[in-house]
């Protein structure tokens, strides 16, 4: 065994003392903290940012058009030469419809894919179907709108020959594909944090796995999936390229799903492609209509943040 | 479970692993006074008073959740990692009182090194892990740094085996080797006292007696404070035992006395395998 | 007096497993058409788009005949697009997941960032538009330049990054940062010598993702005006630009068929780019999964 000759050498403690009287390391220790904590608040600037731009923007667009006409107004005109007019409810019903056909296509799909994910199959089957799901959840909007209007259009019009080239349907069923992974995979995950011993209990009592599943494993994880159908119908209401390629640029104030609609983030997009100048009301009524939206989309969250927080409290 | 019956006979055909300087009386190293210490709520040392010598190897023993991992982590102050910890009563270490606020803590830390119940190396190359120390402090000189790993890795007794993958990843290593590439680390910067919290609890048997070995080799320049789960191995390897119980000293002696005469009940119980 | 006849419940078993089957095979179905719907979408789009993928393709600009149309512009500026929100993304999104991590107390303000970055999540992307086009284009008068685009595409990946960052970090083991407090490393030492390597893989992995969404993405910088006929490349940080959504977006909107070919050409090429750095994160991923 080797002998300790450190004291032949110069102790380390005594070359660690030396450079003990160096300044820098304690300013270091000192300042990261605040500048991390400056960079943190960067998110929370950024949220302040986005409130107080949309106010800010939406009271001078309340200073040119009427709140209540805003509010309950059924038509929405903008480009109207000689009156224009801003009610916002069209863009709201045409929001409202595709995120309808977009929940009705999700849910089922979604949470179906949920339970075979998390009660039926195989290890090796999951490895092949959540990458699929993540891709699915990792193509670019504009890639889906592009799918909507070229195939999925055109492809529903075989079926039901009223389809206009712009309609409700086409995009709704696309945004659909697009937030299914997402109420797939949170789903799941609330399946699967299910614990096994609830499980176990009720197969032991001669359940079959479908009645484990509806019965057993879906109330109780309920919440879980109710949080990412909201989180989901949040992602349907701020899309915006599919809706914009196929779902076209005709407000309505109806229930009709063949014919061309506008949503309220098809608008914004139709405004900022076009030349409306800076200061006029429309450039500031994207800003009342983004408002909107957000509002919309807050609420959502929170609302889906309520509901997982309930879950959370139940094991 | 291993069952030991400790009496005289069994006690002392382990001395001699043991220095035979019992009769000069080493310096005190850490004194501990009155410590109390609570996570939250929890009393888990309760006024602890205990001296602990220089050039010795101390154990302390107790069943799971008797505040004997608590104490050798209050010693470097380890223990403020866990929030919401609160202490009282005093550690005079080389004069000072190490719970003082103004104690810094990485001051305390280089001179009293850790060696921990997991062997822990860093994802980097054995050479990084044990001139980690040195370089945090300060030490950037290639040639000293190449003097430092060299002289650690022969103190931890695993120089011949490593030598030729310096630069390899530590965790290429058996568990046994990384536990002694861990002391190695250790030792780069040094230290006075080394603290070692069931270091061969991850160990198999063969590692694990090679690192006993160690621990005697490291007396003669370190005070080495060992916790163990082990009874045989703090018989085998240290001078001084205390027996910690609900967080309190139940008696503190020379490991001889404690294995075979002890003065407590308890103590006479727990060693006899009645519990823990 | 037995409760339970056993005789029936034997022969009510039989159904139940046919139900059991059946609905396993629906829901195995359900499962396959997102399979379905994804392979027939990339099937449709390379049949549509490949004719059109030539090498004149990447080397021509914008036009308005389609076949000298190029993505040459939009290639070029959404590089420079990239340079400016990895780094930008990165260091905001790694500086907020240490603070959180590691330097944050438990308390109201702490909680409130958390809220708030799970809440800006959520948040559409056009609304990010609006924020870019008040506060960078206008307010800091950047024009639609690189730098305000990509300003904003960092702050709508931002809570992507911090949330994939702040796992990243968790996942370093408990031993590894009382090791090097044990030999009297400070906080920060620790962070920047031992977490953070240990953590970069993790951090990385997730970054790239979160850079493939901002080179997907197309609203905000519709909102921000960036324009498509664009028959330069950009030169500083301060330049026109335009990116490849913008220029499928603009494609597919023109009534021409056969600009619905090239709009498919350039999804090819978009498709290759998020593939290629999706292929970097994976192989980051197992290449550098440890075991501690």
């Amino acid at each position: 065994m080797a002998s300790n000759d450190h004291q032949a050498n110069v102790s380390v403690q005594d070359m660690i003392a030396k450079q003990k009287g160096k300044k820098g390391k304690k300013r270091i220790e000192k300042s990261i903290p605040v500048i991390l904590f400056i960079i943190a608040s960067i998110s929370v600037l950024t949220t302040f940012g986005i409130v107080f731009t949309l106010i800010f923007e939406t009271f001078e667009f309340f200073q040119r058009v009427p709140f209540f006409d805003f509010l309950l107004g059924t038509e929405w005109l903008p480009f109207s030469n000689n009156e224009p007019l801003f009610g916002i409810l069209p863009l709201i019903a045409g929001t409202f419809k595709v995120t309808l056909i977009a929940v009705v296509v999700a849910v089922p799909f979604g949470l179906a894919s949920a339970v075979y994910l998390s009660e039926y199959a195989s290890d090796n089957m999951r490895r092949v179907i959540k990458p699929v799901l993540e891709v699915l959840a990792g193509v670019p909007t504009i890639v889906y709108g592009f799918f909507a209007l070229t195939f999925v259009t055109p492809l529903l019009q075989q079926f039901i020959p009223e389809l206009k080239i712009f309609n409700a349907l086409s995009p709704g069923i696309v945004v659909g594909i697009m937030i299914l992974p997402m109420i797939a995979s949170l789903s799941e995950d609330a399946m699967s944090s299910v614990p096994n011993s609830i499980r176990d209990g009720a197969l032991a009592l001669g359940a079959t796995k479908l009645e484990v599943a509806v019965k057993v494993v879906l109330p109780a994880a309920l919440s879980g999936i109710m949080a990412s159908i909201v989180l989901a119908v949040s992602r349907a209401i701020g899309e915006t390229m599919i809706v914009s390629l196929a779902g076209g640029s005709t407000p309505r104030f109806d229930l009709d799903m063949t014919d061309s609609i506008q949503t309220m983030t098809a608008y914004i997009v139709q405004v900022s492609t076009g030349d409306a100048g800076y200061g006029t009301t429309i450039y500031y009524s994207i800003y009342s209509v983004g408002f909107t939206l957000f509002l919309f989309t807050l609420l959502m969250n929170l609302l889906a943040h309520v509901i997982s927080k309930r879950f959370r409290e139940e094991y | 479970m291993v069952q030991l019956k400790v009496n005289k006979q069994t006690a002392s055909p382990l001395a001699p692993f043991k220095s035979n300087q019992e009769s000069t009386e080493n310096k005190i190293v850490y004194d501990t006074r009155q410590l109390n210490l609570w996570y939250g709520n929890h009393h888990a040392l309760k006024n602890i008073d205990l001296a602990i010598k220089e050039n010795e190897v101390t154990a302390i023993i107790g069943p799971s959740g008797c505040g004997k991992s608590t104490y050798i982590k209050t010693l470097n102050r380890m223990v403020e990692l866990v929030p919401s910890v609160k202490t009282s009563g005093q550690i005079i270490y080389r004069d000072r009182n190490i719970l003082d606020a103004s104690y810094g803590v990485e001051e305390l830390r280089t001179k009293v090194g850790m060696v921990f119940q997991k062997p822990n190396p860093f994802p980097k190359s054995i050479y990084d892990n044990i001139a980690y120390g040195p370089r945090i402090h300060g030490i950037k000189n290639k040639k000293i740094l190449d003097g430092i790993v060299e002289q650690s890795l022969r103190g931890a007794a695993i120089w011949d085996e490593v030598k030729d993958r310096l630069n390899e990843n530590a965790y290429s290593l058996s568990g046994g080797q990384q536990q002694r590439i861990c002391i190695a680390r250790a030792l780069a910067i040094e230290p006075d006292v080394i603290l070692m919290d069931e270091p061969t609890s991850a160990l198999d048997p063969i590692s694990t007696l090679k690192v006993e070995e160690l621990v005697q080799e490291l007396k003669q320049n370190y005070s080495i404070i060992i916790v163990t789960h082990n009874m045989q191995q703090a018989a085998r390897i240290s001078d001084r035992t205390a027996f910690f119980l609900n967080g309190e000293v139940v008696e503190y002696d020379k490991t001889d006395t404690i294995f075979s005469t002890p003065s407590d009940k308890r103590t006479e119980d727990y060693i006899s395998g009645r519990f823990g | 007096m037995k409760y339970v006849d056993h005789a029936s419940v034997v022969k009510r078993m039989g159904s139940r497993m046919i139900v059991n089957k059946i609905f396993k095979a629906l829901f195995f179905l359900a499962t396959l058409f997102a399979l379905l719907a994804l392979g027939l979408l990339f099937y449709r789009i390379f049949i549509q788009g490949i004719g059109y993928l030539s090498l004149d393709f990447f080397s021509n600009f914008g036009s308005r005949f389609p076949e000298k149309a190029g993505i040459k512009a939009a290639l070029i500026g959404s590089l420079w697009m990239m340079a400016v929100v990895a780094p930008v993304s990165l260091i905001l999104g790694v500086g907020s997941a240490i603070y959180l991590e590691e330097y944050a107390k438990k308390g109201k303000i702490n909680d409130f960032i958390r809220m708030n970055i799970s809440n800006l999540a959520g948040v559409p992307s056009v609304v990010f538009g609006l924020l870019g086009l008040t506060i960078f284009v206008r307010a800091l008068a950047l024009g639609n330049s690189i730098l305000a685009a990509g300003f904003t595409m960092s702050l709508l990946i931002l809570p992507v990054i911090i949330v994939s960052s702040q796992e990243a970090i968790r996942a370093v083991p408990k031993d590894l940062r009382e090791a090097s407090y044990g030999m009297g490393a400070t906080k920060w030492q620790t962070i920047a010598r031992v977490v953070l390597p240990s953590a970069i893989p993790g951090i990385l992995t997730g970054g790239i993702l979160a850079l493939s969404r901002a080179i997907g993405e197309t609203a905000p910088l519709v909102v921000i005006g960036i324009p498509v006929i664009i028959q330069f490349l950009p030169e500083n940080l301060l330049s026109q630009f335009t990116a490849m959504p913008m220029q499928i977006f603009d494609w597919a909107k023109r009534p021409q068929e056969a600009f619905q070919s090239v709009a498919a050409a350039g999804i090819i090429v978009l498709m290759m780019f998020l593939l290629l750095m999706n292929s970097i994160a994976v192989f980051i991923r197992n290449k550098f999964q440890r075991r501690y």
